[in-house]
């Protein structure tokens, strides 16, 4: 609940901030405020569960962790979000004050124990990214991306509410207890329709966030039109809430696994293949790094399939993986494309990485171990990820959807690794690539966390 | 922890390869794989052969799920790790005489290989197998596609492609049977034998090993990657995949596709047979009509590795022990014919054997060095190669008398390409390449001699390493019997 609160006063102190002449305060006052808000997360750590807000919100260790994931990567995104100083039409203090308040609502999103709550938390991320998709406000990619997830968003929203009724005339309660108590005590012959609706319809709402298949149209256009690192944003934090939000959900309509899981699964295996298969044939990196978001909410979605033992754990360490990892990938290519444009516009096809591995070794090895870790090779926390990914399916004896899993994994291999060939294999023009200090720390912190949790597991099972 | 060593010691001499730079990178990257080849002989008159596994070491890795960090050596992982530990100092000497650009990566990248490879050899967990298994790779796809030929790319990116498809299917296949060991679940390799699996799982769990290993050997329909993937690789890649990488598959075979599913076997058994011996004769008939030595020795190699999978099929201890004794032959017949084409290329700047001839003519040594490894790959008697595949034929004609005369046509086959390989290029009137053609240098024969010495020795004396491997190899034939 602490991060809560201190985010929105941050938010508005950074709005403030904006006033003042010099904009270089704007970076490191949001890293401040985000690390206060990362301490104090973890005040409640082990001590949970409380229940805050009149029963609306729940903390415990679950949501701690996932606050974590989503905390950390916000440090890591600000951190390298320094571009804003070149641009004259930019609005740092807003698109700071933005990025904190949409991390209030993925935390609203990650604790909810209220319906009303999680619609509240999913409307504050929503609408901030809504905003910060458009902020590259001269640019029309940046435009039409910004209506397209509008008004996609607000049809999800529109399900996702109409669902929220349906299970609030089902069962009388917008608490998550109620509706779990309701769905336990619901016999073959006493089955509620408008239940299972509004859980379908819920359902559809948050799986638009998340970008599952059908429902991820608007995933690579709204990813490559807006700036760079709101794409990364995106994909982590939106990612990461959104699939906190799903699991606990479905956690509580455990006692309904048997409607549900079937749903589920074709849609993990569907976003499987349009992932996966969608990104082989982009040329545009940051195009295959959206189709790569959509797979990726596959592999999670067969963890929520599963709902077994494992699940949990492994929906936390594969959200951190993932995120780790694009964000990482994501820096590269921010700095990559900044360097070599075609036609004042940042290059973002896989052309512009070749000979990167001469131009700048460390920048190429960073790349290349996102990479490995985003196709899931062995020692890379990429390969844990999906390692407890499948032993949830296992637990659950569903084995034919990791067999399916497996196979769209080496299709994965085929377009992560065209960017690792492009910069060590190819040649390419002779430019010096130049990165930040801090920049750079945050790269190798990057890397070196996805090597470590690929090394040794065991140190993030030590840490839950 | 005679072990940990053997694993960690390449990795260190590695980093330290890598960040000493290129002046003393060579030096370092041999002295390094000395070391670890003086850890292994140190290990090997350690070893008890009756004793099982021997010098292990386990450490929690994901503790929850009952994953540990384990390994350990008994007969067969030591055979292995001997012969990869002999292997690579050669193969890092080999590569003295070729300029490399950025020679620190290229060598270290070599002893990273090492240390995976070591690391497959020794694994008593199934997930560390796993993750050694794939992590031998990625060394192996950088050395091929940084310093490999013309088409490096497209061929490598196949090879790799390729070979973790298959070895994703075993991954599915390790969960599923790490879901079947009782209680809080282990995964443990030794635990995986004691599983009482139905007919139908194990026929599932058969077809995905045997497509990860058949992939990775490779037997017959999955070989297309290699004869590219060997032509296109340097030298020192293509003797770490023929040399070593090859024996991985072999290796999974004996490790766990026999004992895990012993049933499985029952029941495609018999398929998986009849696609070796079909690799075989496949194999031998394209390498006759190479003319690219390097892909004629690929074929080669792809119809060898035929008859040892062939071999463990049989399920038998001639099958086995010949299996395991043809791994250290053809790995030390297969580098020292590569490392002799390679030779004649750097003088004469073509592979193909109809611009080649009337080599003899100024060279001595290099003639008898690569007749005695070319007799050792043909299986001559008192050579490496005969006892070996003498072992494997009989397991076969035993399986089935009609498939052992057919396997047996690899013995003329394989005289037919192998000494047409000699006599094209070898005799005959000089061609205009080979003109002034120089003999071996003191470095080239620092290779091959102790290559054709143990040629010599595994084939007199075998039963130094068949008794490594005896106790060893009756106990897994007693997990497949029951």
């Amino acid at each position: 609940m602490y991060p809560i609160i201190l985010l929105s006063v941050f938010g508005v102190l950074t709005l403030f901030l904006g006033f003042s002449k010099s904009k270089n305060i704007l970076l490191p006052s949001t890293l401040l405020f985000l690390a206060i808000a990362l301490g104090s997360n973890f005040v409640d750590w082990g001590k949970g569960p409380f229940l805050y807000f009149y029963d609306m919100l729940r903390v415990d260790n679950l949501t701690l962790a996932f606050n974590g994931i989503v905390l950390i990567s916000a440090f890591m995104i600000v951190a390298i979000s320094g571009g804003f100083q070149d641009n004259a039409d930019a609005e740092p203090a807003e698109y700071y004050g933005l990025m904190l308040f949409s991390l209030v609502g993925a935390i609203m999103m990650i604790g909810f124990d209220h319906l009303i709550m999680l619609f509240i938390g999913v409307e504050i991320l929503s609408v901030a990214m809504y905003v910060l998709t458009g902020s590259n406000k001269r640019n029309l990619r940046s435009n039409e991306a910004a209506l397209k997830y509008f008004l996609m968003g607000a049809f999800a929203t529109g399900f996702m509410l109409f669902g929220m009724t349906l299970l609030y005339g089902a069962t009388g309660s917008f608490q998550l207890v109620a509706i779990q108590g309701f769905a336990s005590n619901m016999s073959a012959a006493s089955q509620s329709y408008i239940f299972y609706a509004g859980l379908l319809l819920l359902l559809i709402g948050m799986l638009f966030k998340v970008s599952a298949a059908p429902f991820h149209f608007w995933t690579p256009d709204v990813y490559e039109g807006a700036p760079t690192i709101f794409t990364t944003f995106m994909s982590t934090i939106v990612k990461t809430a959104g699939f906190a939000a799903l699991f606990r959900l479905l956690n509580h309509s455990f006692a309904i696994y048997n409607f549900w899981w079937i749903v589920i699964a074709v849609i993990a295996v569907l976003t499987l293949l349009v992932g996966n298969i969608g990104a082989t044939s982009q040329n545009s990196f940051k195009r295959m790094l959206a189709y790569s978001g959509i797979s990726h909410a596959g592999y999670l979605l067969i963890a929520l399939t599963a709902l077994s033992k494992p699940t949990q754990n492994a929906i936390i360490f594969y959200s951190l993986a993932y995120s780790l990892s694009t964000i990482a990938a994501f820096g590269v290519l921010m700095l990559v494309s900044k360097e070599k444009t075609i036609e004042g516009q940042p290059n973002e096809r896989y052309e512009a990485f070749n000979g990167l591995a001469r131009q700048n070794p460390l920048l190429a090895f960073v790349l290349a171990v996102a990479m490995l870790s985003l196709a899931g090779i062995p020692l890379t926390a990429g390969f844990w990820g999906k390692f407890f990914i499948f032993t949830s399916a296992a637990e659950r004896g569903i084995m034919w959807i990791t067999v399916i899993a497996v196979l769209m994994s080496t299709v994965g291999i085929y377009y992560y690794f065209r960017v690792i060939i492009s910069s060590y294999f190819k040649e390419g023009d002779t430019v010096k690539i130049r990165v930040a200090p801090f920049y750079q720390i945050i790269l190798v912190l990057a890397t070196f966390l996805t090597i470590l949790f690929g090394l040794a597991p065991g140190i993030f099972e030590k840490l839950i | 922890m005679l072990t940990l060593l053997l694993i960690l010691l390449p990795i260190a001499a590695g980093v330290i390869t890598l960040l000493a730079g290129e002046r003393m990178a060579k030096q370092l990257a041999l002295v390094g794989g000395l070391a670890s080849l003086g850890v292994a002989v140190f290990t090997w008159l350690q070893f008890d052969p009756a004793a099982g596994s021997q010098f292990g070491f386990k450490y929690a890795w994901v503790a929850s799920g009952g994953i540990s960090f384990a390994a350990g050596i008994d007969g067969i992982s030591l055979l292995l790790v001997l012969l990869t530990t002999f292997l690579t100092p050669l193969i890092i000497l080999s590569a003295f005489k070729n300029e490399y650009k950025n020679p620190a990566a290229f060598y270290s990248l070599i002893l990273f290989m090492e240390a995976a490879l070591i690391g497959v050899f020794t694994a008593t967990d199934a997930f560390l197998f796993y993750l050694f298994f794939e992590a031998a790779l990625i060394p192996v796809y950088f050395l091929a596609a940084i310093w490999g030929g013309e088409n490096r790319i497209r061929v490598t990116f196949k090879f790799f492609i390729y070979t973790i498809f298959g070895s994703l299917f075993m991954f599915v296949a390790l969960v599923y049977l790490y879901y079947q060991t009782p209680g809080t679940h282990t995964s443990e390799i030794a635990a995986f034998y004691q599983l009482q699996l139905s007919p139908a799982a194990q026929g599932y769990v058969f077809w995905a090993f045997f497509i990860a290993f058949a992939i990775k050997m490779p037997l017959f329909p999955f070989h297309t990657w290699q004869p590219d993937t060997y032509t296109e690789s340097p030298t020192a890649a293509t003797m770490l995949l023929s040399g070593i990488m090859l024996k991985m598959g072999v290796y999974g075979l004996i490790r766990l596709l026999l004992p895990i599913v012993p049933m499985g076997m029952e029941q495609w058994g018999f398929l998986a047979m009849i696609l070796s011996v079909i690799g075989i004769i496949y194999g031998s008939i394209i390498a006759i009509q190479q003319s690219d030595m390097k892909t004629l020795i690929a074929y080669s190699s792809f119809a060898h590795v035929g008859l040892m999978a062939a071999g463990v099929f049989s399920s038998s201890l001639n099958g086995l022990q010949g299996a395991l004794i043809q791994m250290l032959a053809h790995g030390i017949n297969v580098i020292g014919l590569f490392f002799i084409v390679d030779i004649i290329y750097s003088r004469t700047k073509t592979r193909y054997l109809d611009q080649l001839g009337g080599i003899t003519q100024s060279t001595p040594h290099l003639s008898v060095y690569f007749m005695v490894l070319l007799l050792g790959s043909v299986a001559l008697p008192l050579t490496n190669g005969f006892v070996g595949e003498f072992l494997l034929l009989s397991s076969v004609f035993q399986y089935k008398g009609w498939l052992g005369a057919v396997a047996g046509l690899t013995i003329i086959l394989g005289s037919v390409y192998m000494l047409r390989l000699f006599q094209k290029s070898m005799f005959g009137p000089k061609s205009k390449w080979v003109e002034g053609f120089q003999d071996l240098t003191a470095s080239e024969r620092a290779v091959l001699l102790p290559l054709v010495i143990m040629v010599f020795w595994i084939g007199i004396y075998p039963s130094t390493f068949l008794k490594i491997t005896e106790p060893a190899v009756n106990q897994l034939l007693q997990l497949v019997n029951n």
